[in-house]
């Protein structure tokens, strides 16, 4: 197989332009006579159901919750970039550009990424249209604040719900195209394959999750819009229905993954309390703009505070470490996330960590309250110290938050071409559900820039030339036989699972990869611990297919079922997430190889061997998978070692 | 901590259900009360029963899919807040709680705790957007709009549809949710073109839903969680009097 990434040729900056200009156009007559298929409704799918409808396509709309209107987009609390230079402050399209492709530890495509930094300024036009309440200033002009470590202000924002308000918005847009009937919506539907015939695209077999009917759907083309797989560690900042079932699925239909191993641990997060925890909480990014990272300078005293016996506010000002503004002067706490967690494990792992687990470091207030006044920084972070005390029963104001890092994003996922297809024809990968355009790490608030880039503004373009070859005769009916043996094959799964009768629960078993996946493939990986965890799934995948326990009936609302169908497939992806860790002898962005560091404990980046997304093709149970290699040239920016110091 | 759950078990749509009694032992009280569930859902697992369907999804107070009906209050017994952020040091050691799904004749029960609530996304079909497609915005920027009318209009977005305000009313009124929504883009100059057909057609698909007329009590907006205020509802009204006065369409 030969990875085409159809990037245009020409200056980069002229490459986005020159490709609409080539692609093909569907008459505004024949729209109508094509069906496209979006499955997940978050910032990427809502946005990309809505526009094609608004262009006159026919789209069916699936999520697995009750509402379009609850996928996890809806929890992104920061903003979300453009480069607008609202601020005067130097900003453009080229240095947001080059900000994502550095802060990506140049694993990433520099067409797609400067696409993307192309269209977020129309985004933020699209957003304020549909009434999207953006913060603003006392002129009434946007609002802008300093984000993630960039060193303009080029953040969009609506207090601590920016996702909130985006996805409304995108959701609104999706509505009124339900009411138009232009989309169908399917809530509480469930993709549970991806139908290929004629090596197309054809449809997707869903479980409608309240009467367990499986259904056939049938279109031109397919969108997965699907989001990420963080819950392949069992506790991340994603929600709890959160999984990767569609893509992984997609996947052993021919659809390759890229760059697996590629997850972005958030520093900010609420530490692990018990054993029970069903999830964590992410604080936003946003506060490391006024809250200063500190451990206690000696384990000793570290000791006395994980005991209780002292308080942080009694530590004298030179006992502390800040240990982000110690060792990386220039940019202090606003270092990318990537350094800033790996630099929290570090104190942890000597001993230095506080709360009571010792896997916690301060986040502390006091200066900045000192210095702004308490009503400031109420105003700026109030709801999240509120959030903050809700979870842990302590006040910020008083006493220092503790935060240690968590999953939350995977820049890894369906590797898909310029025009954003899979390499399955017609179907498409949008969002975090592709692994397109943030490398081994993702900067703060560009997430949703990409989810809504490719939704409101690649894929209306892209998908355009696809239908337009095919035509629109080139569908199948729903009872064709392709159908009806997908549909064979997931009842068979079904029924195969119900009838175990094990003694464990889904839950029991997806907490155990977890850990293997956290301790193993976490925040920084070694060839023998992933050469463990590899035969720790293996064994765990065993005994999810002899010992799995679900009660009651498929042919009804039944979590467990949909639980288990979903750990089943984390566990196949936590395998290749290890291999790929494994073959990437190199530290990239949220890749850390201890192998592979410099002198100070940096990550080791190697270009000249790694340079590449690593795309990964499934050849069939318990094969081992092929890798192959798109080479990623860069041609406008120089590869640097990345310095934050 | 020792808890005594009384919880409403339903098989589905079509069955009568009946409240049932589960003992739990070696509660924390830093678990959520969702946690609580889980644990308890993997016990009953281990015993060959069928756990306890609930909603829930972000697990931190924004996506509004969880929705539990604890000891009479919706979201129980803590205010601003969703039953996901809801943490079992609210309660004491050797509590009866009582949790039910959601009550309302336009939220039915599909099974335990969970209940349908796509009666407001049809709302919001019928009128809760601007109508702009996509490329046609001018510049974001182009628009000013003062700070305080911005703020008013995020204080009604932030709603998550979690239905809370229907379970709280003694009618089973959707008008705080509706009016969060009308509210919301009534004050922004981009939802003024279309606010008074917004408003008539919003509250005619809230009627043929079922749900009930509001009353003024203000439950709904105690019991929110994002503590939508109720200036909303008498907004709503306001518009939805300036539509039926000029509308054309009734």
């Amino acid at each position: 197989m030969k990875l085409e990434s159809k990037i245009p040729e020409g200056p980069l900056a002229e490459k986005w332009a020159r490709h609409k200009f080539g692609l093909k156009l569907v008459n505004p007559a024949n729209k109508r006579k094509y069906e496209i298929i979006v499955v997940g409704t978050g910032l990427a799918g809502a946005s990309a159901a809505a526009s094609l409808a608004e262009l006159g396509y026919n789209v069916k709309a699936f999520c697995f919750q009750d509402s379009p209107r609850r996928a996890h987009s809806i929890a992104a609390q920061g903003g979300i970039n453009a480069a607008k230079n609202y601020q005067n402050d130097g900003d453009s399209v080229y240095r947001l550009f080059y900000d994502t492709v550095k802060g990506g530890d140049y694993r990433a495509r520099e067409a797609n990424v400067h696409r993307l930094a192309e269209v977020s300024v129309n985004i933020i036009d699209q957003c304020v249209a549909q009434g999207v309440p953006f913060a603003r200033e006392y002129g009434g002009l946007l609002s802008n604040r300093s984000f993630g470590g960039a060193q303009v202000s080029r953040t969009f924002y609506a207090r601590g719900q920016t996702g909130q308000q985006l996805l409304l918005g995108a959701y609104s847009a999706l509505s009124r195209q339900v009411a138009t009937g232009k989309v169908k919506l399917y809530t509480r539907s469930e993709m549970l394959d991806l139908v290929v015939e004629g090596g197309k695209a054809r449809g997707i077999i869903t479980r409608n999750l309240v009467t367990g009917k499986i259904e056939s759907h049938s279109g031109h083309a397919v969108l997965l819009c699907t989001g990420g797989y963080g819950n392949v560690f069992y506790l991340s900042t994603n929600a709890m229905g959160s999984n990767v079932t569609a893509a992984w699925r997609a996947h052993k239909k021919g659809a390759l993954f890229g760059n697996p191993c590629f997850t972005q641990i958030h520093p900010t997060c609420i530490p692990v309390k018990g054993n029970y925890q069903s999830k964590l909480t992410l604080m936003s990014e946003s506060l490391r703009n006024d809250g200063r990272v500190w451990v206690p300078k000696t384990v000793e005293m570290a000791e006395k505070v994980r005991k209780g016996q002292l308080k942080p506010s009694a530590i004298k000002e030179e006992d502390r470490d800040y240990f982000l503004e110690r060792r990386y002067p220039s940019f202090g706490n606003l270092v990318p996330r990537d350094v800033a967690s790996r630099n929290a494990k570090y104190v942890c792992d000597e001993n230095r960590g506080v709360a009571s687990t010792g896997l916690a470091v301060f986040l502390d207030f006091a200066d900045a309250i000192k210095r702004d006044g308490k009503k400031t920084i109420e105003a700026k972070y109030g709801n999240l110290f509120e959030m903050y005390e809700k979870i842990t029963d302590d006040n910020p104001y008083e006493t220092p938050m503790m935060i240690y890092p968590a999953v939350h994003y995977t820049m890894g996922g369906l590797w898909v071409d310029y025009n954003l297809m899979t390499t399955v024809p017609g179907c498409y990968a949008l969002g975090e559900a592709n692994f397109s355009d943030h490398g081994a790490n993702r900067l703060g608030a560009s997430a949703l820039m990409q989810g809504l880039a490719d939704g409101y503004f690649v894929i209306p373009y892209t998908i355009g030339d696809y239908l337009a070859t095919i035509g629109p005769s080139d569908k199948l009916p729903a009872d064709h036989p392709a159908f009806k043996q997908a549909e064979a094959a997931v009842n068979d799964q079904i029924k195969h699972l119900m009838s175990l009768k094990g003694k464990k629960t889904a839950e029991e078993i997806h907490r155990e990869l977890g850990l293997i996946m956290w301790d193993y493939c976490g925040m920084s990986r070694n060839a023998e611990g992933l050469k463990k965890a590899k035969g720790l799934i293996q064994e765990l995948r065993k005994e999810f297919w002899s010992n799995i326990r679900i009660t009651g009936d498929a042919d009804e609302l039944n979590q467990a079922l949909e639980l288990a169908g979903r750990v089943a497939d984390f566990i196949e992806l936590g395998a290749l997430m290890v291999d790929d860790a494994l073959n990437r002898e190199e530290s990239c962005g949220g890749h850390f190889r201890e192998e592979f560091q410099t002198e100070d404990g940096e990550a080791q980046r190697d270009d000249a061997n790694f340079a590449y997304v690593a795309a990964w093709e499934y050849k069939g149970e318990n094969q081992p998978e092929v890798l192959h290699k798109e080479e990623l040239v860069f041609e406008n920016v120089k590869l640097t070692q990345r310095s934050y110091k | 901590m020792k808890i005594n759950l009384q919880v409403w078990r339903q098989k589905n749509s079509n069955t009568a259900g009946k409240m049932v009694e589960y003992k739990l032992d070696n509660i924390s009280p830093d678990m959520s009360f969702l946690e609580m569930f889980d644990v308890l859902n993997v016990e009953l697992m281990h015993k060959g029963e069928e756990p306890v369907a609930f909603d829930h999804d972000c697990r931190e107070g924004i996506c509004g899919m969880c929705s539990m009906y604890i000891n009479g209050r919706a979201h129980g017994p803590q205010t601003g807040a969703t039953t996901c952020q809801l943490h079992m040091r609210s309660f004491s050691d050797g509590d009866t709680i009582v949790v039910e799904p959601w009550r309302a004749r336009a939220f039915p029960v599909i099974k335990d705790l969970v209940v349908d609530r796509t009666a407001f996304d049809r709302v919001v079909q019928a009128g809760g957007y601007v109508s702009v497609n996509t490329g046609s915005a001018p510049d974001a920027n182009e628009i000013a709009i003062s700070r305080e009318i911005a703020e008013e209009a995020m204080d009604a977005a932030q709603c998550i549809g979690c239905g809370a305000c229907v379970a709280a009313c003694k009618n089973a009124s959707a008008m705080l949710f509706v009016a969060a929504k009308v509210s919301h883009l009534a004050v922004l100059p981009q939802g003024k073109p279309e606010h008074l057909a917004r408003a008539e057609k919003m509250v005619a698909q809230m009627d043929e839903e079922g749900f009930g007329a509001c009353s003024f009590t203000g439950a709904c907006s105690v019991e929110c969680p994002k503590s939508i205020s109720l200036d909303h509802i008498a907004r709503l009204n306001r518009e939805y009097l300036g539509a039926k006065l000029t509308s054309t369409n009734v």
